[in-house]
């Protein structure tokens, strides 16, 4: 029996200058499917998606693309767009001052003649929501929405221009577990309406869990396409295909002592000062020496809020109470370079936003919170900083042509490790990790994790912020939960499960106390 | 890496012809500046049968660049941390009024100096202030200083109008040069300006040839031996011949030396210091230099400081020039100096540029300026003319570098 195909891509080959991008890739997918596109950073997954939506306009890359049996030249994405194709990236295109009924149809109004019609855009827009499962007033301004939610518009201004293929670009990345869960069925929910999707996705369970169809990129050629539809894939087997090995265990296992308590915070409680809000409620939690601790929790629980008031309370936040320790002696950090010389140190969660200086080299980046450390009357010691910079380089296995290389152009892996050399530079005791594998590939993953149990064997102590529930499971030696600015319960990661963790993660304030 | 450094070397004359172009293409952006100022030599240089190129024109040229130079330099640092500053023209031209009053009231030079500069530090702070703790954005905040100021300058020199300056040490700022040697008394040149010369090439030899041999020591990129050479010998070419200009006219204008003074101090600032690090951290990722352990209020904040120094320094150096401070001077100061500064490379994206660069700008912007006075060209065409260079230079520059990044 002929598959019912929508897309076929075939030998499509792109080229940028130095790299070959896409090596004769061919790519079907069938009408009314959830076809996962699977592969480490750098694999070729977004370079398919780009020249499929237009992005990368016909003639620059070889090959040919069939939609609905016909051959297709998109020279823009609104002539993909015209085909029935959208495409949602990982960084969401909203407008967060305007309301969602706006971004909905913005660039798609709904006019009456020459005016906007915006009773029949209200009107339109609650539809929309209506059918991605998004309980908001359509008035209410993007700014006010969670990223789950934000998520949700997104989808829904695709589905107002009449999509029949939907392409989401990780679409789970920035959303907690719930919310991960709420999309997952959405897009069971639109299947069943007919629409096509092509999900990009490191979150190899969801995959699991949703997909038809399963295809691997590694280096820019199909591995392999998987029929999920007859019987379940293992997440090992997809492993497998992305690395080309197989990986025992994700989880490096270490064996640390733990040592006496080298960091601890008391009653601490923050106020947002424009709004006047509590942000961060009587929090108590403390780190042992050579322990990493877990801080699990949904998006907006408070836990990057957390690190940044401790972190010399970047947000400058009104803090109410508290006292914070270091190493037994009490601290209070006024700026990041107070806390960076006490020994402390905080890798950020958006490492393109406020992590790195993408502009600058790497030894320019790895060594910028400590420079002191490379002055000699006055003078920055460059050969000294090409030397350090070099020793993390290996020691860290930062794949870069130089140090001399613009972290702009790393892989999300190594600018990652960069950020983390960057915090280590420092000499620091204590190191907070926001969500340190976000949007990186399996295998980098398993090299951050290796470092991270580097780290504690030295006598470091960590803490490590995830939405990872795995990864919290897996890495930690205890965990904190956190909800609604506090700290709802602590457990040993031996007694650990999933559930118990999910279930102190979505208590109230009022629960907890 | 290594493989280009062996055939480079390798290759013979094709090859070289081959690593200049590539160099040219890679390069463009730093590259545009000097072939835009060598165009402008020639074309003013025959436009004027040679008036342009006489050592009298181009002494004048380096003592009417002083005062852009200096602001300049200051205006680089503001935009690399992705601030502006409009109001440092009439700044520079309120304080070298007050400058000229203090003199006629009979102050020392000595003293008058410091305290005009001390003043522009004041300046500085003030609008310091406001954008780093209100946090009033720079160009809001400036824009009101270069009303008020503005106003200042007319009010300072409404009862006199035109303040004339006759203090023969003030004058030398930058109409002076450099004494000589005893010796080069009976000399036909200007000894002690050849000898400084021929150590700034000795100097540039030294310190290039130590740069390169880090940059082999780790392995780094480096030009071909040849190109090496070459780019050293037209170098050093040129030094001689500005010296030679300068030694058979007068010597080296005290202009020259204040501006080369301020350079080096900022130079060795910007690349060589922790401060320096921050500017340039700050200007690629604000946020990130904050998380970083960077004070960035602290940083923006002494910025702000040494520009208001600069803009002192440049008032001066312009009523100097004049002997006198008019009721309009500084009109236009603060486009010179940012346009001086994007010519020389400062990126509009903040994070990028550098003060020696920037010069070279100033330089452009004010060979431009003392070639169409000496054709006649109508002031109000002048203006066309420069504004039609600045924004070329800046498109230019998005361009590239939108090249550079895709």
């Amino acid at each position: 029996m002929a598959k019912d195909l929508i897309l076929e891509m075939r030998n499509i080959t792109k080229e940028f200058p130095g790299v070959k991008a896409l090596d004769r890739v061919t790519f079907e997918v069938e009408r009314g499917e959830i076809h996962c596109l699977v592969g480490e950073n750098g694999a070729g997954k977004s370079t398919l998606m780009k020249v499929l939506s237009g992005v990368y306009p016909f003639g620059s890359y070889e090959g040919e693309i069939v939609l609905n049996g016909k051959v297709q030249e998109f020279r823009h994405i609104s002539d993909s767009e015209r085909q029935g194709i959208a495409i949602i990236y990982q960084e969401l295109a909203l407008f967060p001052e305007l309301p969602v009924y706006e971004n909905i149809f913005m660039g798609n109004e709904i006019v009456n003649g020459r005016v906007i019609d915006w009773n029949e855009t209200k009107v339109r827009a609650a539809k929309m929501l209506k059918r991605v499962g998004l309980n908001v007033d359509p008035s209410t301004k993007i700014k006010e929405l969670g990223v789950g939610q934000r998520q949700l518009v997104e989808i829904a201004k695709a589905l107002s221009k009449d999509v029949d293929l939907l392409i989401l670009d990780e679409p789970t990345a920035a959303l907690n577990e719930e919310d991960s869960e709420n999309l997952l069925n959405l897009l069971r929910e639109l299947k069943s309406q007919g629409v096509t999707c092509i999900m990009i996705s490191h979150k190899l369970k969801e995959i699991v869990a949703i997909a038809d169809t399963i295809t691997v990129l590694r280096d820019g050629c199909v591995v392999t396409s998987l029929d999920a539809k007859e019987h379940k894939i293992e997440e090992q087997e997809i492993i497998k295909h992305m690395v080309g090995r197989e990986i025992e265990n994700i989880y490096p296992a270490r064996e640390v002592t733990v040592g006496d308590i080298a960091f601890e915070v008391k009653n601490w409680t923050a106020v947002d000062r424009a709004s006047g809000r509590e942000i961060l409620h009587n929090v108590n939690l403390n780190v042992r020496k050579g322990e990493i601790v877990g801080l699990a929790g949904l998006m907006g629980a408070g836990r990057t809020e957390l690190a940044l008031s401790l972190f010399g309370n970047v947000p400058g936040y009104d803090i109410r109470s508290g006292e914070v320790y270091l190493n037994g002696k009490r601290v209070e950090f006024k700026h990041p370079a107070d806390a960076i010389s006490a020994g402390m140190s905080y890798v950020t969660e958006d490492r393109k936003g406020n992590g790195l200086i993408l502009i600058q080299d790497v030894k320019f980046n790895v060594t910028v919170s400590a420079l002191e450390k490379l002055v000699h009357q006055l003078v920055v010691n460059e050969n000294e900083e090409i030397t350090v910079a070099n020793e993390y380089r290996e020691s860290f296995d930062i794949r870069t042509p130089s140090v001399q290389t613009p972290t702009g152009t790393l892989s999300g892996g190594n600018q990652q490790k960069t950020s983390l050399a960057k915090s280590l530079f420092s000499e620091p005791s204590l190191v907070i990790l926001d969500e340190p594998t976000r949007g990186i590939d399996v295998g980098a993953k398993f090299e951050i994790y290796s470092l991270m149990n580097q780290l504690v064997a030295r006598g470091m102590s960590i803490i490590m912020i995830s939405s990872e529930l795995l990864e919290v499971l897996g890495m930690s030696d205890r965990i904190y939960i956190m909800s609604e600015g506090t700290i709802t319960g602590e457990i040993d990661a031996e007694d650990a499960t999933e559930e118990k963790v999910m279930a102190m993660a979505t208590k109230t304030v009022e629960e907890a106390v | 890496m290594k493989t280009e450094k062996t055939t480079t070397s390798r290759q013979g004359k094709e090859g070289l012809a081959a690593e200049v172009a590539s160099l040219l293409v890679k390069n463009i952006r730093d590259y545009a500046m000097y072939i835009a100022l060598a165009v402008i030599f020639l074309i003013f240089s025959i436009a004027t049968n040679g008036l342009f190129v006489s050592s009298r024109n181009l002494i004048n040229l380096v003592n009417q660049t002083g005062y852009v130079a200096v602001l300049a330099i200051g205006m680089t640092l503001i935009l690399i941390i992705k601030h502006i500053d409009l109001s440092i023209g009439f700044v520079a031209g309120f304080l070298g009024a007050v400058a000229a009053i203090l003199l006629m009231n009979g102050w020392n030079v000595w003293i008058v100096i410091p305290v005009v500069l001390l003043c522009g530090v004041l300046v500085g702070v003030y609008q310091g202030f406001l954008v780093t703790k209100i946090k009033v954005p720079a160009f809001v905040t400036t824009l009101a200083g270069m009303f008020m100021f503005r106003g200042l300058l007319s009010m300072v020199t409404a009862g006199t109008g035109t303040i004339i300056v006759r203090d023969r040490t003030f004058l030398q700022l930058s109409n002076g040069y450099i004494p000589d040697l005893p010796w080069g008394a009976n000399l036909d040149f200007h000894l002690l300006t050849l000898i400084v010369g021929i150590g700034l090439v000795f100097a540039m030899i030294y310190s290039q040839v130590k740069h390169r041999q880090s940059l082999k020591r780790y392995d780094f990129e480096t030009t071909s031996m040849s190109i090496f050479v070459i780019k050293q010998a037209a170098l050093s070419i040129l030094i001689m011949v500005v010296t030679w200009i300068m030694a058979t006219y007068r010597g080296i204008p005290w202009t020259a030396v204040i501006v080369s003074v301020v350079l080096l101090i900022y130079n060795f600032m910007l690349t060589k210091t922790r401060f320096g690090r921050h500017i340039y951290a700050i200007g690629g990722n604000a946020e990130a230099a904050e998380l970083s352990g960077i004070k960035v209020n602290r940083v923006t904040f002494l910025v702000f400081a040494s520009m208001g120094l600069m803009a002192a320094l440049g008032g001066m150096l312009y009523t100097s020039r004049l002997a006198s401070a008019t009721p309009t001077a500084g009109l236009g100061f603060e486009l010179d100096a940012i346009a001086s500064s994007y010519i020389g490379g400062v990126s509009v994206g903040g994070g990028v540029g550098r003060v020696t660069n920037t010069i070279v700008g100033a330089l452009v912007i004010m060979s431009l300026t003392n070639g169409m006075n000496l054709l006649g060209v109508d002031i109000s065409f002048q203006y066309v003319v420069k504004g039609a260079i600045f924004i070329l230079a800046v498109a230019f520059d998005v361009f590239t570098r939108k090249r550079g990044n895709a």
